[in-house]
């Protein structure tokens, strides 16, 4: 792979990765798409916070997910420090607590893909009837 | 936290919730004068004096989800354990300036790390909000900013992976050109 030095080179790739269509159209309406926050506070970067964002965003890409990653502050859960939340569109976010880049990928093998509930659930979104 | 690009993405989580819109960033690593400064500018909405001086109060922070904010604390020590320092300047509804300098070459100043990955992070998870960095190398330097970038891009947003990685490999591959000495 030639290296990208200039803006012109950004470009030139930009304009061969649209035709190859990897870049999807739903990019522009995050709403429809799978929206993971990782949160990034002084808490959540000291505990790893990054590795797991670099990690996710990797296996993202890798496997055509259409998923969006970013970032959040602090949700008051320092102690389960890296927390990622996963927004699937039309259902409640989920909190994951405790993510690290192992439990990253089972969160996105089984929960995105599957819909299945895995451990280290925060009761973050905890309703009352 | 292991390495300063770490405490630079812990920063520019400040500006953030001041509401800035413009955010600099400028890394210059300077062996010649031993030194290594960084700098996080913003235009969010500033702290009075009061606010400024308890920033290294631990103690002390705005948000309500905890009590503590060791951010700017940790940062500082960071800086002051090998022998540099850390400061603050700020004024309402202006913005904020953080500054910090490093004696390079002192045995507890941690690595730089990552940059170019925490700036590209920065840039695809704010995508409204716009950024500047500048990273200097023994007097020269390289510039990139979200405005470039979204012009070079059009429609397709900077938080698209495939855009992301391909400006992370655009700024390290310019970052490690100002590292080759040139043949005299």
């Amino acid at each position: 792979m030639t290296k990208i030095k200039s803006l012109d080179e950004l470009r030139q790739k930009k304009q061969q990765l649209e035709q190859s269509l990897e870049i999807r159209e739903k990019s522009d309406h995050p709403e429809s798409m799978i929206q993971i926050k990782v949160a990034m506070a002084t808490c959540g970067i000291a505990a790893g916070a990054r590795t797991v964002m670099n990690a996710l965003v990797e296996k993202i890409r890798n496997e055509k997910i259409p998923a969006v990653v970013t970032q959040t502050g602090c949700m008051g859960y320092c102690y389960a420090e890296p927390t990622i939340e996963v927004k699937k569109p039309g259902q409640d976010p989920v909190v994951f607590s405790y993510v690290d880049v192992k439990k990253a990928e089972e969160i996105i093998d089984k929960y995105i893909r599957n819909n299945e509930l895995i451990d280290g659930i925060l009761p973050a979104n905890y309703q009352t009837i | 936290m292991n390495d300063l690009a770490l405490h630079l993405l812990d920063i520019v989580q400040n500006s953030l919730s001041a509401g800035a819109s413009l955010i600099t960033i400028t890394v210059d690593e300077d062996l010649i004068k031993n030194k290594l400064s960084m700098a996080v500018k913003d235009n969010g909405r500033g702290m009075t004096q009061e606010q400024v001086k308890k920033l290294s109060d631990p103690f002390f922070t705005s948000r309500t989800t905890r009590r503590v904010g060791l951010g700017v604390p940790l940062f500082r020590q960071t800086a002051e354990q090998s022998g540099g320092s850390l400061e603050v300047t700020s004024e309402p509804g202006k913005g904020t300036l953080l500054s910090v300098h490093f004696q390079y070459d002192h045995l507890d100043r941690p690595p730089l790390g990552d940059i170019p990955n925490a700036v590209v992070l920065m840039m695809s998870a704010n995508p409204h909000v716009d950024f500047e960095y500048k990273y200097s190398y023994n007097g020269k330097s390289y510039e990139i900013d979200t405005f470039q970038l979204k012009e070079v891009l059009g429609d397709t947003p900077l938080s698209d992976l495939h855009v992301m990685g391909m400006i992370e490999e655009m700024i390290k591959t310019n970052q490690s050109d100002l590292k080759v000495c040139p043949i005299q």
